[in-house]
């Protein structure tokens, strides 16, 4: 099989029966030249499902990665008597695992269908045919991996200062078994069934080492990471994510994603929220209020203040009535860094459904993630939202922080930055 | 517990299936002598030590029944060797190629139960070396592990029967005592028992699952509801569950009885075969029944009950000798079988030592109930350790050459 760092390796077996000839030489060529995790490596630029991004580089791609379809969300803990041994040998293999999913490629050294009939397949199957499309792996380091009792793992010491468990909040109505965990792994594709079958595969791997905690599936992307994409909507009906930070705005990302403590330089902190809308009843919200709810326009997305989707909200402005064009308790008011001393997130939320309650309720809400430099971030902003008009119709219902570590260098594995002396 | 190497190698029977099936008298003139006297209660053997190489069992029956002698592995569940059917009055020899290690000897009078006069033996000296090939290492594993089948299943003939008498009696507590132990032997051979076709529904069917089929709802999980009756009107609230009257118990006890009766004639039969594969695939069926949706993991197999911790050591056990009887083939198989007996090994080690704090068959285990769903996420993560590199076996084994 050829390796896929080569730039003249020839495709192997399982890129060319995806359809994805050259790929992995390409996306090998974008390592070369200097990795860039907004770039798309595309083989054919008439057949999108075919465009790999580099795995390796000065970032974890999947953060700044202009934000994909499709979300398959793993917090993993590490199993019982686990130590540090089992902890690098995982590390090292989702590396090699990643790097083969990524490039569109099975995992394993036999794949789906090459092995032994008498041996389960290396790769569980359901991707053949499918395209990489777009997929990226993220992996984090939740606190717990950093606080387990008698350190196991020997890095209780090189626990960043910034990693420590997010406070409770108003309104908070955390459930402890799809909260927190170990480890983390965002899968992003632009196929559902792409990011299922790398997640499958990587928890398969992690038996013995790690087990799955929760898992979160998300859909139709609330945010945008990129000027060329456009603003979409979460299951409110309001865009979402209009004022985020942009993959080209340097200044801005290097201020408020990229983290620069220790071996974390480079790397980035996540917040994952589960945030569950009661939908029945907001659905049943006059069209006015809930615009007063948000601050802006259900229809275009511009702040109430008045304009087009991307005018700056003016949080002055008065309305006839004497009060706030943007009500004080909107939800675009609060939460805008006009009224956070500037502090800006990365969000990168995804909407999620997942069945539905005993009352007939849907289930389902926003998957929200966001990268900060530091988790601090977060905190205030949300803090800020403590008399947002939108809390009656949300409930915050599974929390979780992680470490994301810089991006992994050739030779490198996930996280070795961690280990080093 | 860490096994070396030597305590489970699987020690030679010389002449293979012949001299299991003893059909043939062993003329191998180097080996060890040793006498056993099998009577109705005991079972003595002249010596409790031996040095490793052939060693032969002269085995005088003195008591009324036809009797059984067996060499078996540490763990007391693996058959090194048998020698069946041997007449009262009568003489067999036991010719075994025994590594450096602890074993036990046992004589089974009656040839049902568990046996009489267990004893320790030890063997010293030098490892033998293994110079067979594949083949013939392979026909030892497939006697071993049929030993081992009929063995268990002649067990659960008699542990059944006392099942039923305390229930044919009316004595409840105490076949409330004895319905999980009853059930080890069962679980430890589970899939070779699922093999015939019909036995299984009729001996282990849980409720829903005999009611989805139209089958008349019999066996272990009939008696179980009896019971633990309560806990049956908990758990389907909208039937009108009455106990079993006298007739009713009868019946159902009988019928047990009668199929697993059933179950040893075919497993006794002439024609029972296993393969290799019946072996490494029923090690991994095995563990499938612990995780099942309706199996032990999620306290659905003894739904009134709530001993599902008995099954579940039970089935790792019957996985574990099933491994055992293959492990040195695997071992032979280059740096890959090296790395996954030795992972193997230490998985099944972890698997036991985490169901031990939970209990034992002599002590009890807690009711699986207590068990929260912390607790069964790490007894689901410490069974995932073992089920994935068990899911290699088969093609260690059959699927690559030895010394590649």
């Amino acid at each position: 099989m050829s390796d896929p760092t080569s730039p003249e390796g020839t495709p192997a077996r399982g890129v060319s029966r995806r359809g994805a000839l050259g790929m992995a030489a390409l996306a090998a060529a974008g390592t070369a030249a200097g990795f860039g995790a907004g770039r798309a490596t595309a083989a054919r630029v008439d057949d999108p499902s075919s465009q790999t991004y580099a795995f390796r580089g000065e970032h974890q791609a999947g953060i700044t990665t202009p934000v994909q379809q499709h979300l398959y969300f793993a917090s993993l803990d590490m199993t019982a008597g686990a130590d540090r041994d089992d902890l690098i040998s995982l590390l090292q293999d989702w590396t090699e695992a990643a790097e083969q999913l990524m490039a569109g490629r099975e995992v394993g050294d036999t794949g789906a269908v090459d092995g032994s009939p008498l041996a389960p397949p290396d790769d569980t199957g359901e991707a053949l045919g499918l395209g990489p499309h777009r997929l990226t792996l993220t992996f984090g380091l939740g606190p717990s991996l950093f606080d387990r009792e008698g350190d196991p793992f020997g890095i209780a010491d090189r626990r960043p200062e910034a990693l420590t468990p997010l406070p409770l909040f108003a309104f908070d109505l955390l459930e402890e078994p799809i909260s927190g965990g170990d480890l983390c792994i965002q899968a992003c594709a632009d196929d559902p069934q792409v990011v299922v079958h790398a997640i499958r595969n990587l928890s398969r791997m992690a038996f013995g080492r790690a087990q799955v905690r929760w898992t979160r599936l998300g859909y139709g992307r609330t945010s945008r990471t990129s000027a060329q994409q456009q603003t979409p909507r979460n299951l409110f009906g309001f865009k979402d994510g209009t004022a985020n930070i942009l993959s080209d705005d340097a200044e801005a990302l290097d201020r408020w994603v990229w983290a620069d403590d220790g071996w974390m330089a480079g790397g980035s902190y996540l917040v994952a929220r589960t945030i569950q809308m009661t939908i029945e009843s907001w659905d049943r919200t006059r069209l006015e209020e809930q615009e007063l709810v948000v601050g802006r326009s259900k229809g275009e997305g511009a702040p109430l203040s008045g304009g087009t989707e991307m005018t700056e909200p003016d949080f002055e402005m008065q309305s006839s009535t004497g009060d706030f064009a943007l009500p004080a308790t909107s939800h675009v008011r609060l939460a805008h860094p006009d009224q956070n001393d500037g502090v800006q997130l990365l969000r990168r939320g995804y909407n999620y459904v997942d069945g539905n309650n005993d009352l007939g309720q849907i289930t389902a809400g926003l998957f929200f993630l966001s990268f900060q430099r530091d988790p601090a971030q977060f905190v205030q902003v949300q803090s800020s939202l403590k008399t947002d008009a939108l809390n009656e119709y949300i409930r915050h219902v599974g929390s979780a922080l992680y470490a994301v570590p810089p991006g992994v260098r050739p030779g490198e594995h996930i996280a070795q930055g961690l280990f080093d002396a | 517990m860490n096994r070396t190497a030597s305590q489970w190698a699987i020690p030679l029977v010389v002449t293979g299936a012949l001299a299991l099936t003893g059909c043939v008298e062993n003329d191998d003139a180097s080996a060890t002598a040793i006498a056993v006297t099998s009577t109705a209660d005991e079972c003595q053997v002249e010596t409790a030590t031996a040095t490793s190489g052939p060693v032969r069992f002269e085995v005088e029956n003195t008591g009324d029944d036809v009797t059984e002698f067996y060499v078996l592995a540490d763990d007391g569940l693996r058959i090194i060797g048998e020698v069946e059917n041997i007449a009262a009055g009568s003489s067999r020899d036991l010719t075994v190629q025994l590594q450096p290690g602890d074993y036990f000897t046992v004589c089974k009078p009656g040839m049902v139960g568990e046996g009489v006069g267990q004893a320790d033996f030890s063997v010293s000296g030098d490892e033998l070396e293994a110079s067979e090939s594949d083949q013939a290492a392979t026909d030892e594993a497939v006697a071993s592990y049929t030993a081992y089948t009929k063995t268990q299943v002649a067990e659960l003939v008699t542990g059944t029967k006392a099942f039923t008498d305390a229930y044919r009696a009316g004595n409840d507590d105490e076949a409330r005592r004895l319905f999980p132990l009853a059930r080890i032997n069962y679980e430890r051979v589970e899939p070779t028992a699922g093999n015939f076709g019909d036995l299984d529904p009729k001996i282990d069917y849980r409720k829903p699952g005999a009611e989805a089929e139209g089958l008349e709802f019999t066996g272990f999980h009939r008696i179980e509801m009896d019971l633990w009756i309560d806990e049956a009107r908990v758990n389907y609230p909208g039937e009108d569950i009455q106990p079993l009257d006298q007739a009713g118990r009868a019946a159902v006890a009988d019928q047990l009885d009668a199929d697993i009766q059933s179950l040893y004639d075919q497993v006794h039969a002439d024609d029972f075969e296993l393969t290799v594969d019946d072996i490494t695939n029923g090690a991994i069926g095995l563990l499938d029944e612990i995780a099942a949706p309706d199996g032990k993991l999620p306290g659905e197999e003894n739904e009134f009950a709530h001993t599902d911790l008995y099954d579940f050591l039970a089935n790792v056990e019957g996985a574990e000798v099933a491994y055992g009887t293959v492990r040195d083939i695997a071992a032979g198989k280059g740096q890959d079988g090296e790395d996954l007996v030795a992972e193997l090994d230490e998985q099944f080690a972890a698997m036991k030592a985490l169901l031990a704090t939970y209990g034992s068959y002599d002590a009890g285990f807690v009711s699986y109930a207590t068990v929260d769903q912390t607790a069964r996420n790490a007894l689901g993560a410490q069974l995932n350790a073992l089920s994935e590199p068990l899911s290699q076996l088969t093609f260690t084994v059959l699927g690559v050459d030895p010394g590649e």
